[in-house]
């Protein structure tokens, strides 16, 4: 199995178990693919973890506001119609769960692995871009109507073996 | 007897669920308080006493690890458990936790039957009303 099935396979596993466990319903099946430069506008809800070590880059989670809002009802189990701070959190900690789980498969291959606080932006037509990543790994999953993207982009980091001061940091613009 | 119980997350989200899960567990608790990283729970630790501490490995301002340290490291929380809830599954952060004192160790995503086992040994269970 090469990085990208074992990729695909993580977020796989990942989604459908946080999903199963704390959000509940469902999730239908993955569809992936690999989608290379960046994403056209979107609209909803962008969720980002940085992910350093041997391996570095970013674990993405996208929604519609509709999806988050029902995400965060179901999680939190209150009743939630609008964008806020609560889904926001939500959000967030989805992300943290998702990508943390497909972090903790890839630490078997790859060696160990860190994950940044995630950060969430909620708007509408806007475009994200992480610097120096080209190539994602996409997979997208219905759920209750909707559907949610979970994506990942992982490049070997060439300067893993120098000392600390020296280790690259991994910078995401967002362009709103 | 009733305990009082601290959860530190960073995530408001997470400290909300294990309002609600530790409140289903039917152990004997009074009362649960709130910390969203190692510094605040050390700042609300300094004029409350708990009995058992839940908390996140990665936070911003003071980690878990750093937390469990802090506590014990310092004669009047020694002895009160620590149990890390935390999507980490590295084998580092796991050994770090327990050489450092953790009484136990959950995943995210967590249900509330694992959070239930996790405490068994260490909360009393409420008496039947």
């Amino acid at each position: 199995m090469n990085l990208h099935q074992i990729i695909v396979e993580s977020i796989n596993q990942a989604a459908s178990n946080v999903f199963a466990t704390m959000v509940g319903g469902e999730l239908g099946p993955g569809s992936d693919f690999v989608a290379l430069g960046a994403p056209e506008p979107t609209d909803g809800v962008v969720s980002f973890i940085g992910i350093a070590g041997p391996w570095m880059g970013t674990g993405s989670l996208t929604c519609s506001s509709s999806m988050a809002c029902a995400i965060c009802s179901q999680l939190l189990m209150t009743e939630t119609t609008a964008v806020n701070e609560e889904v926001l959190d939500a959000v967030a900690e989805l992300t943290n769960m998702i990508i943390g789980g497909v972090k903790n498969d890839l630490e078997r291959h790859v060696g160990a692995l860190g994950l940044s606080i995630p950060t969430v932006v909620f708007g509408r037509n806007f475009k994200t871009r992480s610097v120096g990543s080209t190539e994602w790994i996409v997979v997208h999953f219905p759920w209750n109507g909707e559907q949610l993207e979970v994506k990942v982009s992982l490049a070997p980091n060439e300067k893993f073996a120098l000392p600390l001061q020296h280790a690259p940091t991994h910078a995401c613009a967002i362009e709103v | 007897m009733e305990s009082d119980v601290l959860v530190v997350d960073d995530s408001a989200a997470i400290r909300k669920i294990l309002q609600r899960v530790l409140r289903q567990t039917g152990m004997a608790i009074r009362t649960i308080h709130e910390a969203g990283d190692g510094q605040e729970a050390l700042a609300l630790l300094a004029n409350k006493r708990v009995d058992l501490v839940l908390t996140d490995i990665n936070m911003p301002n003071m980690d878990g690890l750093q937390l469990l340290k802090s506590l014990k490291s310092a004669e009047e929380w020694r002895n009160v458990p620590v149990v890390m809830i935390t999507t980490e599954g590295g084998e580092t952060k796991v050994a770090e936790a327990v050489r450092l004192g953790a009484a136990g160790y959950v995943r995210k995503p967590f249900t509330a039957d694992q959070i239930k086992e996790k405490l068994a040994g260490i909360l009393e269970p409420a008496l039947p009303l």
